[in-house]
């Protein structure tokens, strides 16, 4: 009886769910807390210590502080728009971490399409940032949903081809697939075939690294981290489009905004650092395929990846000054667009050609 | 155009040379940027002082609440000679004088209260008094809930 509900695909697809959902929500905090920490280390204060241990119950402090202020709607904001804009950041980048393959088999949703529906997923987190500028009625709102909108929209373009260099190589649209494929491909380096290095150099990292470079570039503007973080730069705009938020619907705000980080660091592990593979270690073979630590293992080889890439984007974001607006928009067009471009042009050429020294393909 | 092979006897100063393109990509610093911040982050910081547990001494001569003395038979060393209240630039000090029992004196404060809140905390009523009856304190984080409590009395002054 257990054994038919446990086995039944609907309850472990529940399950899953649940589980992804879950996690992404309580590492939030844990995100929110590491960020602060390191903030403080990197200036050298010592950041918040006091509340429990080491100061690890901050973020619950944060979060009890921000339910109980007051929730204003302020006059003359278009009140329906006002109250889905928090949602509208949200949920898309909550729903784009559902297809992030974070372990062998482990997905909230497979489908083949993965990649292709993160992307439209993800770029509806735009929405969100554009409606609560525009339905706040606040001049600084108003400036920073629009620099947002700009700013995700010219950003997307060179994401979007950096991504399909990606895809180009791996020959599928389908996560799993890449990340697979990622392992499988061999080691090589400029047609050398490294002996040892088979599982790391096949990394799409090392494959296409200028589409991992722009994609790294793109991902911190899609998330408005800082070095692009000009739709809520607190010098000119207050708080941007987040301006007149308050109380739960600013907390929403908050959350949506590191989701968004963290899936674009999931994405960004799954696309070009081998997702949930180990280097020199085929867990699967190892563990045996349908084993339970197959799966563990594999989310946590990921979780670690994962981890790194998020130091990563807190690292630059408290070492980096802000770009001007002029600035931003001539490095995503001038230099990013026709960058990935050109990546994706030879990457065209060196398929048709067979050029595997180049870029080696699966074929 | 027909003196581009004899450049380098131009005598006008040279033109500054644009920025390479290492330092246009801004490859090279914006590594060095992620390096010095990392150093900051694991280096061992001893500038922070956790404040309730750790306490700074204070510097000599910090000037802090006020404290009135007693002399060795634990009488209030004060004489009500108003000349502190006189000094005080922010008027926070008033005296009511009575007649002092004791026969080495006049006069003595039946009422010293101090308002805190206005106090400037400049000394000057220390450096006034005739008498060494008054000085201030270092402390200076006494807390309280109500503006009247912040008006110290004699009593308060002397137990300071």
């Amino acid at each position: 009886m257990i054994h038919d509900i446990i086995t039944n695909p609907y309850v472990i697809q529940i399950f899953k769910a649940v589980l992804v959902f879950g996690a992404v929500l309580q590492i939030v905090p844990g995100l929110v807390y590491f960020e602060r920490r390191i903030a403080a280390w990197i200036q050298d204060r010592v950041g918040p210590n006091r509340v429990g241990p080491l100061g690890a119950l901050q973020p619950v402090a944060d979060v009890i502080k921000l339910a109980f202020k007051e929730d204003i709607t302020p006059d003359g904001a278009d009140r329906w728009i006002y109250r889905l804009a928090p949602l509208l950041v949200y949920a898309p980048a909550i729903l784009a971490f559902t297809v992030i393959p974070v372990g062998l088999d482990t997905q909230a949703a497979h489908f083949d399409l993965g990649i292709v529906f993160l992307l439209t997923v993800g770029s509806f987190g735009v929405y969100g940032l554009a409606f609560g500028g525009w339905a706040s009625n606040n001049k600084y709102s108003l400036i920073g949903g629009l620099r947002a909108s700009a700013q995700m929209i010219s950003y997307e373009v060179a994401l979007g081809l950096a991504v399909i260099s990606v895809v180009m190589t791996a020959q599928s649209i389908d996560l799993q697939v890449i990340v697979q494929q990622q392992y499988s491909a061999g080691g090589t380096l400029l047609g050398l075939h490294l002996f040892g290095f088979d599982g790391f150099l096949s990394w799409n990292v090392f494959r296409q690294p200028l589409a991992a470079i722009i994609f790294l570039i793109a991902s911190f503007a899609e998330t408005n981290r800082l070095p692009f973080d000009l739709p809520e730069c607190e010098a000119e705009l207050v708080g941007g489009y987040h301006t007149e938020y308050s109380s739960l619907k600013f907390a929403t705000f908050f959350l949506g905004e590191y989701v968004a980080m963290l899936t674009m660091s999931a994405l960004m592990v799954t696309l070009f650092l081998g997702g949930w593979h180990m280097p020199w270690l085929d867990v699967p073979a190892v563990m045996g395929d349908a084993s339970i630590w197959t799966i563990l293992i594999s989310i946590g080889i990921f979780t670690g990846k994962l981890t790194f890439l998020l130091f990563f984007f807190i690292w630059v974001r408290w070492s980096f000054p802000r770009f001007r607006y002029d600035q931003l928009m001539h490095l995503g067009w001038k230099i990013l667009i026709p960058l990935s471009l050109g990546n994706l042009g030879l990457t065209a050429l060196g398929g048709i050609l067979g050029w595997n020294w180049l870029i080696p393909l699966p074929f | 155009m027909a003196h581009d092979h004899d450049h380098d006897h131009d005598d006008g100063p040279a033109e500054p040379k644009g920025p390479g393109l290492a330092e246009r990509t801004y490859f090279v610093p914006l590594i060095k940027g992620l390096a010095n911040t990392l150093h900051h982050m694991f280096r061992v910081d001893a500038n922070t002082q956790h404040y309730p547990e750790q306490r700074r001494a204070p510097a000599p001569g910090y000037r802090g609440e006020h404290r009135l003395k007693r002399d060795e038979l634990g009488r209030e060393k004060c004489v009500a000679c108003f000349l502190c209240s006189t000094a005080c630039p922010a008027h926070c000090i008033e005296i009511v004088a009575e007649e002092a029992p004791w026969s080495d004196r006049e006069k003595r404060p039946r009422l010293f209260n101090i308002d805190m809140m206005r106090c400037i905390y400049c000394g000057m009523c220390e450096e006034a008094c005739p008498c060494d009856a008054i000085e201030l304190t270092p402390v200076f984080n006494i807390p309280s809930r109500t503006r009247g409590e912040k008006i110290y009395d004699k009593e308060r002054l002397l137990s300071n």
